[in-house]
């Protein structure tokens, strides 16, 4: 049996978002306290009060994220969800907060994500695997994996064989970056990056240099999500959720997936999320793709269907995704250039909306009307897809 | 449950894993096939997970298979792993149609390739756990 998703189409709004501690937080700072701040943030973005608050979306360690923030703020919502599907959590939060909304649950929802990896040290190059008897802690960790480095390198290797690809369509994606990135005052990394320079970036897993691995960083970020008639009263322009798509796969390995580059299940989800949001793969403003690795964006844009497969460097070295392109890519500069606190898909939605509203200064894209949203999770292991536009749409 | 970084991670079997690892020790790599639709699964489980049956053989794995993509890891997860620096992590298709992660034991890398035939072998890395590996064929 399936039920038909695009009833939600345009009929829900993202009010107000925020963001706290991004870069490098302050000794004394912790993961909570740059959550609720960003909380704070967006809500008085929106124009809304935390008692206006009744849904809430949350999740970093604790595994009671959502109770966690509620408490720190002083809620007792009707409605609480701490998913956790990897970097891309927030999205799969925003389509939960649609469905619970949808169904009478909640009617205001809050979406937040924080994280000191930096400050805290705590990002682990073996990945989080602590249960030697859980299937990564028996068929993998053993190996000696970089997690998850080892599996986007392995992913990239496939990529560079099957399409006869070079190193320097990777080196497309981290240029990119840094261009976006120079326009983006609280970008860590906003000095330009050459070719010469991105082939000399030492190795790590072949074929991943350092300048394909995205930065770790702190941060926090939160989105409000409403009902779209209500959006219209408040303070700020609603940036609507046209259309979206997304598929669960696998844990921390890809094992669940025979082929890497195409299982059509991606394409196929790029297809649902553009069909239901009525807009056009070719009306596309811009695109904003999860770039957790250089290799993520290659293939992210094919699934996208906006080139061929394994022409997706081509792409880039047009000059098409650069900031006074057709079609730009990732306008903050990225996970590689702008900021990754481990969940850069609330990094991705904040960047949308802005850019939607029209924000976005130095890298502001020209007339912005839609946005197309890309992220993975963990190692391959989920995908998300959302399309945004400054109109609701029919 | 941690383990300390100094030490390398080692799998603990399970019920469903226990026969695998006990095969492993005798330098056999065995894998599940389901008695009644013939399907081979990796990793092991307590049933089939295309009829959900759970009468489950052991069988022994022909040992050989293809690299499905690999990588040479340049760093360390952790310290027990800096020692066999630069090491090469791979998914290796096996003949019975299951995927597996394994190191490419003394790899020439200049060799290691995109659909390579491989052989399993065993490295033992304590007491009581042996680990199946892969060495190119020649």
């Amino acid at each position: 049996m399936t039920l038909d998703a695009s009833r939600l189409a345009g009929r829900y709004a993202i009010v107000g978002v925020g963001e706290a501690g991004l870069g490098k937080a302050q000794p004394g700072d912790t993961a909570l306290s740059l959550q609720c701040r960003s909380a704070r943030a967006a809500l008085l973005e929106a124009g809304l009060t935390l008692a206006d608050v009744d849904g809430v979306f949350a999740h970093w360690d604790d595994r009671a994220n959502a109770l966690l923030v509620s408490e720190y703020l002083g809620i007792t919502p009707r409605y609480v969800d701490s998913t956790v599907v990897g970097g891309g959590s927030p999205l799969t939060h925003l389509i939960h907060a649609m469905a619970a909304i949808d169904a009478g649950l909640c009617s205001v929802a809050l979406v937040t994500y924080g994280s000191t990896q930096r400050l805290d040290h705590s990002r682990q190059r073996g990945g989080v695997v602590t249960d030697p008897r859980s299937p990564s802690g028996q068929f993998v960790a053993p190996y000696g994996v970089l997690s998850p480095i080892s599996w986007y390198a392995m992913l990239a290797q496939q990529y560079l064989h099957r399409y006869q690809a070079s190193p320097e369509d990777l080196g497309e994606v981290a240029i990119n970056a840094r261009r976006w990135a120079q326009l983006n005052p609280q970008a860590t990394l906003r000095q330009p990056l050459t070719m010469e320079e991105y082939l000399a970036s030492p190795l790590i897993s072949d074929p991943l240099r350092k300048a394909d691995i995205c930065l770790v960083n702190d941060g926090a970020g939160a989105l409000i999500l409403t009902k779209a008639e209500y959006a219209r009263t408040l303070a700020r322009p609603p940036v609507f959720i046209r259309g979206f798509a997304d598929t669960y796969r696998g844990h921390v390995t890809p094992i669940n997936t025979f082929d890497w580059l195409d299982d059509g299940v991606t394409s196929a989800c790029v297809e649902r999320a553009l069909c239901m949001s009525g807009i056009a793969r070719s009306e596309l403003s811009m695109v904003q793709i999860y770039d957790a690795f250089t290799i993520n964006v290659l293939v992210g844009l094919e699934s996208m269907g906006v080139c061929e497969p394994g022409q997706a460097g081509a792409l880039l070295r047009s000059g098409i995704a650069a900031p006074g392109g057709a079609l730009p890519v990732n306008t903050s500069g990225g996970g590689l250039a702008f900021n990754h606190s481990g969940q850069f898909g609330m990094q991705l939605m904040i960047e949308s909306v802005r850019q939607l509203r029209g924000e976005c200064g130095a890298r502001q894209v020209a007339n912005a009307s839609s946005c197309l949203v890309q992220t993975g999770g963990l190692v391959m292991s989920a995908f998300m897809y959302m399309v945004l536009a400054n109109e609701a749409g029919d | 449950m941690s383990t300390p970084l100094s030490a390398r991670p080692l799998p603990q079997p399970t019920a469903e894993t226990a026969a695998y690892w006990a095969a492993a020790r005798e330098q056999r790599l065995v894998i599940q096939r389901c008695a009644g639709c013939g399907t081979c699964q990796f990793y092991p489980r307590a049933f089939c997970i295309s009829c959900l049956c759970e009468r489950l053989d052991w069988i022994n794995a022909s040992g050989h298979g293809r690299i499905y993509t690999w990588t040479v890891c340049r760093i360390a997860p952790s310290p027990a792993f800096e020692s066999r620096l630069p090491y090469v992590v791979a998914l290796i298709d096996l003949d019975e149609g299951v995927r597996v992660v394994a190191n490419i034991l003394d790899a020439d890398l200049t060799r290691v390739a995109i659909g390579a035939r491989v052989n399993v072998c065993f490295e033992p890395v304590s007491e009581t756990c042996t680990l199946p590996q892969f060495t190119l064929l020649d």
